[in-house]
């Protein structure tokens, strides 16, 4: 039997892939949307049968990070598995299929009084692609990221097996947890159907503060007098289009009189340029402009190195004080130049032990460059891989050392 | 002492010197058994290393001479997690305590594994900071152990565990390799998997901590209800009503009782359950979410509600709670410690199934839990002279896992798995979520030398991956290598 035809016996939705479908220009031989954990599982098993390579989709928003995959036969679309499985709102937990867009999430949970605490990363992004994608933004000084709030996920293995880890409490221990495992995993261990997450009230009053600041230095200081302070914000960024001049942003949240009383202390921390608002400033929770992206592990004390260095090739950053940031290199970045800056920015980087992975680039530019950079327990993750995926036909090409 | 391990001691005295090799049998027997007493074995080696070079070494020999080794921090855990193999080396980090760095600005430390949890504290305390893992255990358990069995404490309801408070950890892999796992930076978060993995994965040797800053205010109160019942209910309204605690712990009669008698802690005379409720955060918002928790107790039935007035007072009133585990010893001859966790909202309906299971069987269960995340620790009380008694509490404490499991829970929230609910696994998880499972051990350990016979019940066989052969079958001819 044809793989279409073998599809379709096991997915309601199986058809040919489209040109415009293409992961990183390389076009899907075919594209299979399943609406159930059951489905997906059949769709999976009949991959692993005919040795179909397999790309999974979210809202697509970040299909184009990393690098383009060796091949592409089947894309498994997960649009239709977009359900609420649970809103335990006494427990504060929440299962919902991976295709699910966080902002209906989030819409479901607000009407409870609770929200999960990731940033929304872009509109429409899903469940399972931000868990696949590790995705968090400034809320992530306090809440963590995807992993620290996936308490439970349901995945099909390459062999079209349905496993799951974790489980419905927050508290738990039982088994290796494949949950955190799978966060940041790209689509090169298995296919995420499911997850439960732990959730928090939505507080009841917020404020950001903001400061304008002209120099790394004094960046430097403002995020250091903030982070040692005990105000608890739950984020703090800079923002820096034009490094090495930025915007210091805090962002508190709590009951209405303990905002009052600590926007107040982050005002006489940040002096008299401090601004308090209720928006976000401008560019918060946002990639910095540029068509190179650079997702950065950047500890507070590289905080001045990152600005000046960054500053001097015109290059746009945000970045959160729990140590994290995005580089955005501009369109005209010759190749071997956005060679040269990544290059300098992981040497600088690596003295404060930090580290730079490129998200996405033109194509000139990924072939002039190490897209990666140096990957500490690569051998261990490539044994890793071969277990779940020893025929390696599950996103393939599109990780780290070729995973 | 076999022909093998008898060669093995005599390279590690090479290496580390003989005051690190302890092959004395009386000396052995130290390291038989964890916090779990039940399960001893005597080990057949053990090693007291100092760095991290030298566990490499370790751990290569012991995969030359196909030998299992399994790490021991301080021997607190309550699973049996570092049990030791009457054939294998036991590999303790008692040696590596050095705390190498404290860096402040970055809110991290670098520590060894051997170092003791509330060193970390105590070395950070002045500058404002704290380590937040905060085991019952905390003044002897070993950073390392809280690493392998991701060890959380009262407080972890607000803060989560030690998987959320290490940034990195440097490992001696299976194959001796040491290596750098980290949360962030490229790859697989292979740390996220390697934390709570019971030393299953390969032996922590260097750790680096994040570190929290201290709350500006903690305020503390203890509340006496008539009934568990009343009690979860204080519970459900103040998580409903968004105000999230950094602990909220309840103990039944009948661990007041114990706790009473152990360290008069003076809890108000007639309560069915006492709550203990902790805020912490910036003063400003716990003023204002204190007052409504006091309100919402009140609410629920509360008889007497006392407010610490200062760190003093706040002691008194853990005192109770962080005794009750020893203080059974003054009502009860002998008991078992368990640890059970439910979604809050089914507390009422599990604990009144648990008085039903204690009513049927004559076992009395004392109930002390962290109420907030429904991390219940009943404990199976019973007469260790009376014969047959023990086999019904560890039946009664078998069928409360079955109730954690009916109603959605977990068989463990913080003691691990180790040898003794190994064979509970298969209840929460289905075999393909265990073999899913133990393909990340296969890919770290497919030799499965590392800590064998932990958290799994049946061990999968790493060469068996469908399509690929992978040379000889790992356990072939392991006996003749020496
Ligand atoms: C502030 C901010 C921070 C962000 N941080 C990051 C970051 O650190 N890293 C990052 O990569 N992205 C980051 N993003 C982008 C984010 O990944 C995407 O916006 C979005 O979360 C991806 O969801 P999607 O549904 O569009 O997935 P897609 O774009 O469709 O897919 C994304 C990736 O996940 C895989 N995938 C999708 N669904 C599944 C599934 N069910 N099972 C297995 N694999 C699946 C895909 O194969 C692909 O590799 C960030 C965005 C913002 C605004
Ligand atoms: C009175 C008491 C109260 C307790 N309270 C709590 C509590 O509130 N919360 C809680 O979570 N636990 C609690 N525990 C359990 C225990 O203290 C924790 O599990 C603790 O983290 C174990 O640390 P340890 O150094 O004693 O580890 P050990 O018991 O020596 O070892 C535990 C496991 O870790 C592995 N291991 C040790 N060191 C390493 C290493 N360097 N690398 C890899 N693996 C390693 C061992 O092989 C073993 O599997 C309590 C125990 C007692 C006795």
């Amino acid at each position: 039997m044809r793989p279409l035809d073998a599809l379709a016996e096991v997915c309601g939705d199986v058809r040919p892939g489209a040109p415009e479908e293409g992961v990183l220009g390389v076009v899907p031989g075919l594209v299979a949307a399943p609406a159930t954990a059951a489905e997906a599982a059949g769709v999976m098993r009949v991959a692993a049968e005919h040795g179909l390579a397999v790309v999974p989709r979210g809202a697509e928003t970040r299909l184009d990070w990393g690098t383009p995959p060796d091949r592409c036969d089947l894309l498994v679309d997960t649009h239709r598995l977009a359900r609420i499985v649970e809103h335990a709102s006494g427990d504060l937990v929440v299962t919902a299929e991976a295709g699910l867009a966080l902002d209906e999430l989030a819409a479901a949970l607000a009407a409870r009084g609770q929200r999960l605490a990731l940033d929304r990363p872009l509109p429409g992004s899903t469940v399972g692609g931000t868990i696949a994608a590790a995705a968090a933004g400034p809320l992530r000084l306090l809440y963590g990221s995807p992993r620290d709030l996936v308490i439970g996920l349901t995945v099909v293995r390459a062999d079209g097996e349905v496993a799951r880890s974790g489980g419905k409490v927050v508290k738990n221990v039982a088994g290796y947890d494949l949950g955190r495992l799978f966060c940041g995993s790209s689509g090169t261990l298995g296919l995420i159907v499911e997850a439960t997450f732990r959730l928090h009230p939505v507080p009841a009053a917020h404020a950001y503060v903001t400061c304008p600041v002209t120099g790394a230095a004094q960046a430097h200081e403002a995020v250091q007098s903030l982070l040692h302070s005990p105000i608890a914000p739950s984020a703090i960024e800079v923002l820096a289009p034009t490094p090495p001049s930025c915007t210091v942003g805090v962002l508190l949240e709590g009951v209405p009189e303990g905002v009052t009383a600590r926007t107040a202390q982050a005002t006489a921390l940040l002096g008299p340029d401090a601004q308090v608002c209720e928006e976000p400033p401008e560019g918060w929770g946002l990639y910095p402009d540029g068509t190179t992206l650079l997702d950065v592990t950047a500890p507070p004390t590289s905080l001045t190195h990152l600005l000046t260095e960054i500053g001097a090739d015109a290059l746009t950053a945000t970045w959160s004080a729990i140590g994290r940031g995005y580089v955005g290199l501009p369109a005209e970045t010759a190749p071997d130049k956005a060679a040269a800056i990544i290059a300098g920015l992981r040497e600088g980087l690596a003295r404060h032990r930090g580290s730079a992975v490129v998200c996405y680039a033109p194509a000139d530019v990924r072939a002039a460059i190490d897209f990666w950079g140096p990957v500490p327990a690569a051998k261990l993750m490539r044994q890793v891989k071969d277990q779940f995926d020893p025929g390696h036909r599950l996103s393939p090409g599109r990780f780290v050392g070729g995973i | 002492m076999s022909e093998g391990l008898a060669r093995l001691a005599g390279r590690f005295g090479r290496l580390l010197g003989p005051d690190s090799v302890i092959t004395d049998p009386v000396r052995l027997r130290t390291y038989e058994c964890d916090g779990l007493t039940s399960h001893r074995a005597s080990p057949g080696l053990v090693v007291l290393p100092d760095t991290a070079e030298q566990i490499a070494q370790i751990v290569r020999d012991c995969a030359a001479a196909g030998v299992p080794y399994v790490a021991r921090g301080s021997g607190t855990g309550l699973s049996g997690g570092a049990l030791p193999r009457t054939d294998g080396v036991l590999i303790v980090t008692s040696r590596m305590r050095r705390i190498l760095e404290i860096d402040i600005p970055n809110r991290r430390a670098v520590v060894e594994p051997g170092v003791i949890n509330l060193d970390v504290t105590r070395a950070v305390r002045a500058d404002g900071y704290h380590f937040a893992p905060d085991p019952s255990s905390q003044q002897i358990c070993s950073v390392g152990g809280n690493v392998a069995e991701n060890s959380g404490g009262a407080h972890c309801l607000k803060y989560g565990f030690t998987a959320h408070h290490v940034l990195s950890c440097e490992v001696v892999t299976p194959d001796g390799e040491i290596v750098e796992l980290a949360a962030d930076g490229p790859g697989y978060d292979l740390l996220g998997v390697f934390v709570g993995a019971e030393g299953t994965l390969g032996i922590a040797t260097k750790i680096t901590v994040r570190l929290t800053r201290s709350p500006e205010a903690v305020r503390t109160l203890l509340a006496a209800f008539g009934s568990i019942e009343a009690g979860g209910g204080a519970v459900s309204a103040i998580i409903g009503a968004g105000v999230l605690p950094a602990a909220i712990e309840m103990m039944d009669a009948l661990s007041i009782e114990a706790a009473e008698a152990a360290v008069r802690c003076e809890y108000p005379p007639g309560a069915g359950a006492v709550l203990i409720v902790e805020l912490d955060g910036p003063e400003s918002e716990v003023a204002h979410q204190f007052a409504e928790v006091e309100r919402l107790c009140r609410d629920a039935g509360a008889f007497e509600i006392r407010v610490a007035a200062d760190d003093a007072e706040r002691a008194l009133i853990w005192t109770g709670r962080k005794s009750a585990f020893a203080a059974m010893g003054r009502i009860s001859p002998a008991y078992l410690v368990q640890d059970g966790v439910i979604p809050r909202t089914s507390l009422p309906r599990v604990l009144a199934s648990i008085d039903a299971l204690s009513a049927a069987s004559g076992v009395r269960v004392a109930n002390v839990f962290h109420a907030g995340d429904g991390n219940l620790h009943p404990l199976v009380l019973f007469d260790d002279a009376e014969p047959g008694a023990a086999e019904r509490a560890e039946e009664v404490s078998g069928k409360i896992l079955d109730l954690c499991i009916e109603h959605g829970g977990s068989i463990t929230g913080e003691h691990g798995v180790g040898v003794d609910k190994s064979r509970y696994m298969p209840r929460m998880f289905t075999e393909t979520d265990l073999d899913t499972m133990q393909m990340v051990r296969c890919g770290f350990d497919p030799a499965g030398l590392c800590n064998p016979g932990k958290v799994f019940p049946t061990p999968r066989l790493c060469g068996e991956v469908p399509g690929v052969r992978k040379g000889p079958h790992p356990y072939e001819g392991k006996a003749d290598l020496f």
